[in-house]
Parts: C-alpha cells; structure tokens; sequence
C-alpha cells in the first residue's frame, strides 16, 4: 500500500499541489485524471521521489520514502512514461534488461525474462535488437512496459503511457494493457486526461483541479453523484460527438 | 564499449622511453648559434657518445641560462662578453679565468674559445677602403669627408658611439640607419661606413673589410663553449673531443659558414659536417638544398613527427582525464559551473608565447614539460565545453527516467548520460586535437622539439622553404587527425545515436 499524508508542491509561485491526502490500495488499478497542470504528474513524481514535497510524506508499506530508502523503492515500483522514455543509445533488450544487469541478475536468468515479458506486452522477437529510433510508437511504448516490469515490481505507475499513439494503436494498447493489468493483478496509477481511458483500464478514479482532489469514485459516482459541478463539467467535456451521434 | 575506450585511452597514454645518459647541447635562436650548436653536437657524436640531442633555437640568452642552470641543457655556444656583460653584469674587462672564477659558484664553467670573436666592428668596402688607404679604425679620424652611418642600437649604447668617437677622436656626427639596409647602402656607394658584427653573412658577399681595432676598443666576444661543470665527468670522450675545438674557427670561416646557411640555403646539419670534415678530407655531399620535398623529408622528419605526436596526445590525454569531469562537474554543481567556464575560457585567451615565458620561470625549467603543460591548458576548453553542454543538453524526460530506474549517480552517468552525450565530449576532443596540432609548434621556442623546429628555424634564416618543411606536415597532421577522429566517432558512438542505422 502506498499512502500520500498531507503532501504539497509549488514551483516558484506556481502551486503544483495543495496538500493532498491519499491511499492506493494494494492490486487496485487507478486512474488520476484532471486537466493539464492540475497535479496528476507532479503526484506520481513524488511519489518516485524524483521532485520532494514542500510539506508531508509518502508512505510506502509503512516506509517513509527518504534519501536513504528511495533507491530500493524505485526498484520495487515500475515506471512508464509517455513514448516509452527509451535510451536511445540502447536496443529495446538493452533497455528492457538495463537494471537487471546492473544489480547483476544473471544472464540466463535476464534472456528467460526478456522472452517471457515479450510475449506479456505481444513484441515481436526481430523488435528487441532494435534501436528505439527504428521501433513504431507502440511498439516503443511496450518496450517502455517490459523495462518497469523486469524485476516484477509490486507496483506499476503509468505517466499518460498512450498519450503519443494514434487512435487505432492506443485502443488496441489499451484493451492489452486491461489484459495484462487483470493478468498481473499489480498495484497500478495511472495518469490520463482521457475519461473513457480512465473508466475502461480503472476501478478507482480521482478527479484532480489545480493541486487539489475534486472527487474520488467510480465512473459511476462521478456521473451520478457529482461532487461538485465541475465534475459534471470535465466529464461533458470529454463527450464524444461520434457515440453521441451513434 | 568499455574496452574500446580502455583502449582508446591506452593508446593517448603510450609511454615514451627516455633512457641512458644524454647530453644535451643548446642554441639561441640565430644562425651562429645554430651553427656552433651542431658543431658541439656532432663533434659529441663524433666522439660516440651514447645520445645526444640538439635543443636548436631555444629562445634568448635569458632562457638558455636558467635551462643550463636548471640542468635541462648541458652545453651551449656562448659569447665571453655577452657571459660577461649581460649574465654576470659586471663591467670592464674579463678574461676566461675571471668568467670561471665568477661562473664557478653557479655550477658552470666557460671554455674551448673557438677562435673567433663576434664583436660590433667598423666595416666598408673593400675596394672604398683601398681607395683611401684605410685598414683602421685610426684611419677613419684623417678622412672626414667620409659618410657614416650607425644602427640606432649602437649609436645609444654607452659603451658604444659615443665612447667610440671620443676613444680615436672621430670626427663624424653620424645618424642612424636600419642594420638591414646597411649593406645595399654601402654597396651602392650611398655611405662609406657602417657598424657590423665582425662575422656577419653578408661581409663578403657584399666584399666588406672590417676595420682594424688598433686601440682594442671594442669589448671581445669570443665564442666560447659555457657548460656545466659536471659535463666533463660525465661525458669524457665527449670532452676531450671538444677540446680539439679549439682555436679551430677563424672569423672568416664563421662568416663563410652564416653566409651558407642565411645566403644559399643549406642545411646547418650539413653546414657542419662539412666543416667538422674538411680537416680530415672527407668532404660531404652537402650542397645547397632549397628543395622543398628534400627539406620536408629530411633526416629530421621522424623524430620531429615523433615529438609532434607526443606533444599532441599526451596534453590531449591529460586534458580529456581531466576535462571530461570538470564539464561533468559544471552540469552538477551549479555553484561550481561559472567558476569551471570561465577558468578554462581565461586561460583560452592567454597568448601563447605569454604563457609559456611564465610556465618557464615558474618551473624553472624549458623543453617538453612547460610545452605539454600550456597545450594541456589550452586543449581544456573545448573538451570541458563540449562535455559539459553534452550532458546538460540530454533530454530531462531521459534523465529522469534513468533515475526513476533506480540507478545510482555514478551507474546513471557510466551506463546513459555519458554514452548520450558522447557525441558531443568526442566533438570536443577533435577541436582539441586539431587546435594542438598547430598550437604545438610553438613548442619548438621553447626546446620541445616537433614540427616548429623547423619553423623556427626559418624564421631565423627568413627562409620561408624551411618554414614550409614545418608548417605543412602540421597541416597534414591536422588533417589526418580529423580524419582519424571521424572513424573513432563511427566506433565510439552508440549505433542507436547515429543519423541512420542498418537496421
């Protein structure tokens, strides 16, 4: 379980994040969603220690991410950022087998992995000797996903993971992603702006504005039970004109 | 990737092997000293020592005497009165026992006058001089109808015009001439006297008679071997051999041997062995050698392409140790980054020549060391530049994914940054190299050896082949260099960095 107590962000002026309480249980998917700017990469970046919080802390399975802990609870936590995030300098088995090598899992042990974790996100084989300027976007992205699970984290954290695909590769991404979330059963937040992205791959949604939760729920209680009236605002917003004509 | 670099690094730092006893003989930088030099040099080698090294042209009286103090050279031609005068700065007259008395103290000894003496003289044409019946200076003060002309030097100097004139009761008021134009003015007719040194190249292209000094004026110059007092332990055959010097090399044969090397163009080298051969008879085929392919490869070619590549990659090398992590430093430390560019940018705007008259002083010693220490600096910049703008330029989003990995500072900086901005740090390493190539022929003021040496040595002689012979193999070493480099990128860069790929 990961827990977020009383944590805030400025940057400069800007505030990033009011302070903010919040918990992720453990093996539940969920979605952070809002407008850009409202917090939701700002809360995934504190909780991988990469920015600290002003005030507050992150508590991990009754840890408190600090200086000394935060490398051991990165190599527990898998990280996906839009485009993969990929090393351009590394094939997409470099990349993937990166930090296995370094903390020296053997090589038998990273080749049996890499095979097993290609066939999870569906790459082909002729793919991992590839330089990440020779992949397709999606098949960067599913590189980016066998990099933060190489070492079976207890935990995955997604950074708008679809946002640079076109429609037709993102929905299929999105339908292996619900598979192979189900098939993992890992605690898993995911940052969209995409309420139907949001809905389809997560349980538990929280509305974010301007660094502060504006509701928490399911896609249920959002549309019904609307906290306050920009919920029902944000989620008009994202209305498709195509379903609607449907 | 690793081993490459591994490499790549050995093969900057392959030692150069220094070895056994050398005696290393010096010169100043004009032609009688390069001349006297490769006499000494080669009547060494005559002599079988084991090595010897002529340090040619090594810069003015002051350097040569704190390179023979400081122990970097052994031996080299001097003038008594310059000894006198000038490194002892003493007045009236000394003779060799009062130069060693005073030399002494200092480690050094002054011996072997060669026989001739490099003293300011009164000269005129010969024809000009029978023509008035004078053979003396004396004979100048019942002629006042004559024209002279002095150089400024000599007309300002204390001891010089003004001690002279009232000495033989001259009876001119003489004004100034440009020295370089006092031989075409003399030949033309357009003045009758000049002040010379009494060997002087062009005395007898011009047929000049240097005027008798009947009342001893003029302080001597004889040239004279000034060596370390421990030359002689240390290099007896040597020594002995050198001894035969003297006495050996009259005025005229000094001036015949300048006029060789200023007026036709032969190589001093050969100047010498024909010199050092005539007593035995075995006259070299020396000749005039104004070819510039013969002078680009002469004997000299290897060793000067020798030290130019030491020069080059072992500043290089300490630069790239060095220079790498002061850029990795100056992306880091905020605090420490003004501080790193502009250290490195100031020393950029050293002149060269500047730099290393003070790495001279301050290490009290000349040759190869004050030379790599100022290419060092100067290879600095771009190396610590380019690392430091190759590393702050990688994508943030790249960084931070390398860091949400887990991987430590130092695994982050081995395994992504550095490879990314590989590009970059061996951009920087090629400016380095390409720019040391041609900084490094300045070394050759100092006694470094290379490619300025013969640079150098055409200065001296204004002769611009002999320049050439030094300035385009430092041109095709740039080159080639440049070349090397754009291969080395080809295996140093991360296939994935590069404009297109195979795949």
């Amino acid at each position: 379980m990961i827990a977020l107590e009383n944590v805030s962000k400025t940057y400069g002026m800007q505030l990033a994040l009011a302070p903010i309480s919040l918990q992720f249980a453990t093996g539940k998917i969920t979605a952070l969603i809002g407008p850009s700017g409202c917090g939701k990469s700002t809360l995934l970046r504190l909780m991988l220690g990469l920015i600290e919080p002003d005030s507050g802390r992150v508590i991990f399975d009754g840890q408190v991410l600090s200086r000394e802990h935060v490398q051991r609870i990165r190599h527990a936590v898998g990280y996906v950022i839009q485009d993969g995030g990929l090393f351009p300098h590394l094939t997409a088995r470099e990349n993937a087998a990166l930090l296995a090598k370094f903390l020296q899992r053997g090589a038998r042990w990273v080749e049996d992995r890499i095979l097993q974790l290609a066939d999870l996100v569906k790459l082909p084989l002729a793919a991992l000797d590839r330089y990440p300027q020779d992949l397709s976007g999606g098949q960067r992205q599913r590189v980016g996903l066998m990099r933060a699970l190489m070492l079976d984290p207890e935990m995955l954290l997604l950074d708008e993971p679809l946002g640079a695909l076109d429609p037709i590769v993102r929905s299929e991404l999105q339908t292996e992603l619900k598979s192979i979330f189900t098939h993992l059963g890992k605690t898993v937040i995911l940052v969209t702006h995409d309420m139907n992205e949001a809905a389809y791959l997560a349980s538990d949604i929280v509305l974010l504005r301007e660094g502060r939760v504006v509701q928490r729920g399911t896609l249920n209680d959002l549309l019904h039970h609307p906290a306050e009236p920009y919920v029902k605002q944000f989620i008009q917003a994202q209305r498709s004109l195509v379903t609607e004509m449907l | 990737m690793k081993i490459k670099t591994l490499w790549f690094l050995l093969l900057l730092f392959a030692p150069a092997a220094f070895a056994g006893a050398t005696l290393i003989v010096g010169s100043k930088r004009f032609t009688e000293s390069y001349i006297l030099g490769e006499i000494l040099a080669q009547t060494a080698m005559r002599a079988n020592e084991e090595k010897v090294v002529h340090k040619q042209g090594l810069g003015n009286t002051g350097i040569l005497f704190a390179a023979l103090q400081s122990g970097s050279i052994d031996i080299y031609p001097e003038y008594s009165g310059t000894i006198w005068f000038e490194l002892l700065k003493k007045n009236g007259a000394g003779d060799l026992a009062a130069l060693n008395l005073e030399l002494a103290p200092l480690g050094l000894g002054a011996a072997v006058p060669l026989g001739f003496d490099n003293t300011y003289a009164l000269a005129m044409l010969d024809v000009r001089a029978a023509q008035f019946g004078i053979s003396s200076i004396s004979g100048l003060a019942r002629k006042p109808e004559l024209k002279l002309r002095m150089s400024q030097e000599f007309l300002n100097r204390k001891d010089g015009w003004p001690l002279l004139k009232s000495a033989y009761a001259l009876p001119f008021e003489p004004l100034g001439l440009d020295h370089g134009l006092a031989y075409e003015a003399l030949a033309q007719g357009k003045i009758d006297v000049m002040d010379i040194y009494s060997t002087d190249a062009k005395i007898a292209k011009y047929g000049l008679r240097v005027l008798d000094d009947d009342k001893h004026f003029f302080p001597s110059y004889d040239a004279l071997v000034l060596y370390r007092l421990d030359v002689p332990g240390r290099f007896p055959k040597t020594w002995a051999e050198l001894q035969k010097l003297e006495g050996r090399i009259s005025e005229k044969q000094m001036a015949a041997m300048n006029a060789e090397a200023e007026l036709e163009g032969k190589p001093f080298s050969a100047i010498v062995a024909d010199f050092l051969a005539s007593e035995t008879g075995q006259q070299s085929a020396g000749g005039t050698n104004n070819n510039l392919l013969k002078l680009l490869f002469a004997a000299d070619f290897w060793r000067l392409t020798a030290e130019h590549l030491l020069l080059v990659f072992v500043s290089l090398g300490a630069a790239i140790v060095l220079g790498i992590p002061l850029g990795i430093c100056a992306a880091y430390m905020p605090a420490a980054r003004q501080m790193i560019l502009s250290a490195v940018g100031v020393i950029q705007t050293l002149p060269s020549l500047a730099l290393l008259a003070f790495l001279i002083s301050m290490l009290g010693t000349i040759g190869v060391i004050p030379a790599l220490i100022a290419l060092f600096l100067y290879a600095l910049l771009p190396i610590v530049r380019n690392a430091y703008s190759g590393i702050s330029d990688i994508q943030p989003s790249l960084k931070e994914a390398a860091q949400s990995l887990g991987l430590p500072f130092f695994a982050r900086l081995r395994l992504i940054e550095l490879p990314l901005a590989s590009r970059a740090i061996l951009a920087g390493i090629k400016t380095s190299a390409v720019i040391n190539v041609g900084t490094a022929t300045i070394a050759a003021f100092v006694g470094a050896g290379g490619y300025g040496e013969r640079i150098v040595r055409g200065l001296a002689l204004n002769d611009g082949a002999t320049m050439l012979a030094g300035a385009i193999p430092a041109a095709a070493l740039a080159l080639a260099l440049q070349g090397g480099f754009e291969l080395l990128d080809r295996w140093l860069i991360p296939a994935g960095l590069r404009e297109t790929t195979s795949a």
